[in-house]
């Protein structure tokens, strides 16, 4: 029998697992060249170590080291002192993508979809063949796993290569190594400068880098507290899309449909819940897994159109003003360094909170001509690429800085000496990709990080007006000095006077009124005199062109 | 003007006197005369611009004017050396004479030759002497002829005998003596091309005038030359300009004076010229709707500025011609007049328009 085309087809179809596409997409996840995937391996793993260290409430010490072993291969090493993983666990938690604990937490960290550890694993995996190596304690006296693992790529799941009892020198902590392929270099997008920035973003760490150079550089901690601990909340029902609804329904153990909405949302009470299924027309009491799929699309659309009040706001761990200063106090050398912490705010039911900060002066590059650095974080992780996708470099660029003493050109990021810092702190941060490296255009987001800019903007502009104004002065007391000798040679020449004796007058009046001639420099009027003295001065007016 | 005084007994008086302010323990300062609108003003019995007695002063220990005080010291100074030489400078030479930069600064003394100019202009009201008299003239422009007989510099000159071109007018016409002049009136043109068709179709001489034009601004050498044609033969003078705002101030500084020059006005003003065209009623009478040139923003705040000059004022023909420019939202060229015949200007409506007098004030 002759097989239809379907069914020719049919035989070629089947299930990809995720691993195996990301084996084809690799650039989703930030490992399209050997350049970022070395840092979004460096990223990944210090993002996990901050985040475990904060949820023990440690201050975290993390040791990370960048090792060329050929030309184009590397090994990455990063070391904490977090609570480290049970045995059981590490092998799905390094070896199988999206297996974490933070997906259906609504809770703000690094981290969010549980898939960056292991998609930098499967990253060495393919380019080197080589498996990872892991090792992690979890208290005193227990021992240190050491595991080396591997993904199966069709079945998504851990291969396990070596499991062994070591010592490790901690308490408790986890170190991963990892061996790609990558291409190391320094500058804007590096993995030098990604851990500034985040040492930067997190004053609160000490963190210790040995780079491929064999450089070791020091971030010392200058904050001695650990950030306020972010709250998980319940999503608020404003954030919900249909797919997130249908799973929820299926999941929960309420018993019934009003229940549920009670249960598994913030602020939503019993008569909202009522509300929104009687505007649905959904009968409140049936059991939440019965709910099909158009009625849980006309719940979404009832949700839409019921007031209910904002989520707490409780739940973010802002940088903080002065601990953001401090972080940058220590990392740039420059004369001016303003922030500002914004009060939090929603955007589709999630809330968020924003930071700016401005760095002026001192070191930073003293070419006009070039446009200004903006660095981005979102919950304090630094965000090196696709900077002029992000809603952060929009709304930079939106912000008139004119106003503030700084020149732009339109449509431009402003030019000078001046870093732009803006920090977005959320539960859910709006990425426009999974490599999370610009955040989506929402308005109310754009708003807050206008509103953020402006204050800091006023911040510097007033440094910059004095600083300005007093250079501008002492370069006008320059400006007498090297016009009395011109001027003293047209007098000379018209009246027949010694030219050194009328410059030595000359300058002897100018130190004598030095100070009435600098306070003079707003009045830049043409003072009037009538011979009749009967009319008040004014000011000159522009004369004509035309005659 | 005064002329008791040699203008460079002028100049050494001006430096003496302001070395003796320093020498006093005094920062120097100059009392001038302001030159702008707020100082002038239209003086009804000679109806003429007049300079009124508003003063400025120049202080050279003010941030505001220290370069400015510089400049015109220095342009004082090439002045005196130009007249110890007997030497006369262009202002565009001035302007390159005392152009550099100041020595330990980024400061270029003069950027641009507008500024020299002026102080070129400031100059001749503290020293009560035109440039010319400080021996600084401005570039020749404009061209004329006519049944005109002079002698210049000792050479005797026949304005009907000078080709295509023209006799060109001098930066300053006061040492030109006529010796036979045989016109009827004189017309001036803002356009030297229309000049150059008046040339080419022999109107001076069908017409017995003289034809006088200079491209755009009236040099003061022109509008002397006017104000001694008039003065001296009695010639009245007819002006052909754009029917544009540009063209009404073009008429208004032959006939009253300048804002900027209001302290020359006596040397230069000649109230008696009339303003034969282009006007609206022209435009009416011929047909010229379809050949008109749309207005731009500026010529509208311009129009709104000259119809608020006082000499403009209370003038009901010249408020109807700017109320017609603004509901037309339209100037015409007088090149628009070729639209009906190349020669129609010169054949028709000169001599129409002379003919039945059919002028502005």
């Amino acid at each position: 029998m002759v097989k239809t085309k379907a069914e020719e087809l049919a035989l070629e179809q089947r299930e990809i697992s995720v691993a195996a596409f990301f084996e084809k997409n690799r650039h989703l996840l930030g490992f399209d060249n050997p350049l970022r995937a070395l840092s979004t391996t460096v990223k990944e793993l210090v993002d996990n170590s901050l985040d475990a260290c904060e949820e023990m409430k440690v201050l975290p010490e993390v040791k990370v080291e960048v090792r060329q072993v050929n030309e184009n291969r590397f090994v990455v090493s990063v070391q904490d002192n977090g609570p480290g993983i049970v045995k059981e666990q590490i092998p799905k938690v390094f070896a199988k993508l999206l297996y974490g604990s933070k997906f259906f937490r609504m809770q703000q960290g690094r981290g969010q979809q549980g898939i960056g550890v292991s998609a930098s694993v499967l990253y060495g995996q393919l380019t080197t063949g080589k498996p990872s190596k892991i090792i992690s304690k979890i208290g005193k006296g227990k021992p240190g796993h050491y595991y080396e693992l591997r993904i199966d790529i069709h079945k998504n799941e851990p291969e396990i290569v070596k499991d062994e009892i070591v010592n490790f020198e901690l308490d408790h902590g986890t170190k991963v190594e990892i061996e790609l392929e990558g291409k190391y270099q320094k500058g804007k997008q590096s993995v030098d400068e990604y851990l500034k920035q985040t040492a930067i973003a997190n004053p609160h760490l000490y963190l210790i880098y040995i780079n491929p150079l064999k450089e070791k550089i020091d971030f010392p901690r200058v904050v001695n507290n650990l950030p306020k601990e972010p709250k998980a909340i319940k999503p608020h029902p404003y954030g919900v899309e249909i797919g997130v609804l249908l799973r929820m329904l299926k999941g929960t153990k309420a018993k019934n449909l009003l229940g549920f909405f009670e249960k598994e949302f913030s602020r939503v009470s019993r008569n909202i819940a009522k509300e929104i299924c009687d505007k649905s027309k959904v009968d409140g009491n049936m059991k939440p897994q019965e709910v099909h799929h158009d009625q849980a699309e006309a719940l979404v659309n009832s949700i839409k159109n019921t007031k209910i009040s904002s989520p707490p706001l409780n739940c973010l761990s802002p940088i903080g003003e002065e601990a953001l200063l401090k972080g940058l106090q220590k990392e740039i050398k420059a004369d001016f360094y303003g922030a500002v912490t914004r009060r939090p705010s929603v955007y589709r039911g999630f809330p968020f909170q924003v930071e700016a900060a401005c760095v002026y002066g001192g070191e930073l590059n003293n070419n006009s001509e070039e446009l200004v650095r903006v660095m981005r974080f979102a919950n304090k992780v630094p965000l090196q690429y696709q900077q002029s996708a992000c809603a952060i470099t929009k709304s930079a660029i939106s912000t008139a800085w004119k106003n503030y003493g700084i020149s732009q050109s339109k449509g431009a990021l402003p030019t000078g000496p001046l870093v732009i810092v803006v920090h977005i702190a959320s539960v859910w941060v709006p990425f426009t990709s999974e490599a999370k490296e610009a955040i989506a255009h929402y308005p109310e987001i754009i708003k807050e990080i206008k509103l953020a800019l402006q204050e800091v903007g006023r911040k510097v502009g007033g440094y910059i007006r004095k600083t300005v104004k007093a250079r501008e002065q002492a370069e006008r007391a320059n400006l007498f000095e090297k016009y009395i000798p011109e001027l003293s040679g047209a007098l000379s020449n018209l009246s027949g006077e010694k030219k050194t004796k009328i410059e030595e007058n000359l300058n002897k009046v100018l130190k004598k009124s030095m100070k009435d001639i600098l306070a003079g420099v707003d009045k830049e009027i043409v003072e009037e005199v009538n011979n009749n003295n009967n009319e008040k001065p004014k000011k000159e007016e522009k004369q004509s062109k035309l005659r | 003007m005064a002329k008791k005084e040699k203008s460079g007994e002028k100049l050494r008086e001006l430096g003496n006197d302001l070395v003796k302010q320093i020498n006093k323990g005094k920062g120097p300062v100059i009392n001038l005369p302001v030159r702008a609108l707020s100082n002038v003003s239209f003086d009804k019995k000679s109806r003429t611009l007049v300079l009124g007695n508003k003063m400025a002063q120049r202080i050279f220990f003010n941030v505001a004017h220290a370069k400015k005080f510089l400049q015109t010291m220095e342009v004082a100074s090439v002045s005196k050396n130009l007249l110890k030489e007997g030497k006369h400078a262009s202002l565009r030479d001035v302007f390159y004479m005392i152009k550099r930069t100041i020595p330990g600064t980024k400061v270029n003394l003069v950027d641009d030759q507008s500024e020299s100019d002026s102080c070129i202009e400031d100059l001749e009201l503290i020293t009560e002497h035109s440039r010319e008299k400080l021996n600084m003239t401005a570039n020749k422009m404009g061209s004329v002829v006519g049944n005109v007989t002079i002698l210049d510099r000792g050479d005797t000159i026949q304005w009907n005998k000078m080709g295509s071109g023209g006799y060109s007018i001098p930066s300053t016409v006061e040492e030109i003596e006529f010796k036979k002049v045989n016109a009827k009136y004189v017309l001036y043109m803002e356009k030297a091309a229309v000049w150059e068709r008046l040339n080419e179709d022999r109107f001076w001489e069908k017409n017995k005038c003289i034809i006088i034009s200079s491209q755009g601004q009236t040099t003061r050498g022109i509008r002397r030359l006017l104000q001694r044609l008039y003065e001296e033969f009695r010639l009245p003078i007819y002006v052909l300009a754009d029917w544009d705002i540009y063209g009404a101030y073009i008429y208004s500084v032959i006939k009253y004076g300048s804002i900027a020059l209001a302290h020359m006005s006596e040397h230069m003003a000649i109230p008696t010229v009339k303003y034969l065209g282009i006007t609206y009623d022209d435009i009416e009478k011929y047909g010229l709707q379809k050949h008109l040139i749309k207005m731009k923003d500026t010529d509208k705040d311009r129009i709104k500025q000259v119809a608020s000059y006082e000499w403009f004022k209370d003038n009901k023909d010249w408020q109807r011609q700017f109320e017609m420019m603004k509901k037309l939202d339209a100037k015409a060229e007088i090149q628009a007049l070729s639209a009906r015949g190349i020669s129609f200007i010169t054949e028709k409506y000169l001599p129409e328009k002379i003919k039945n007098k059919e002028f502005i004030e």
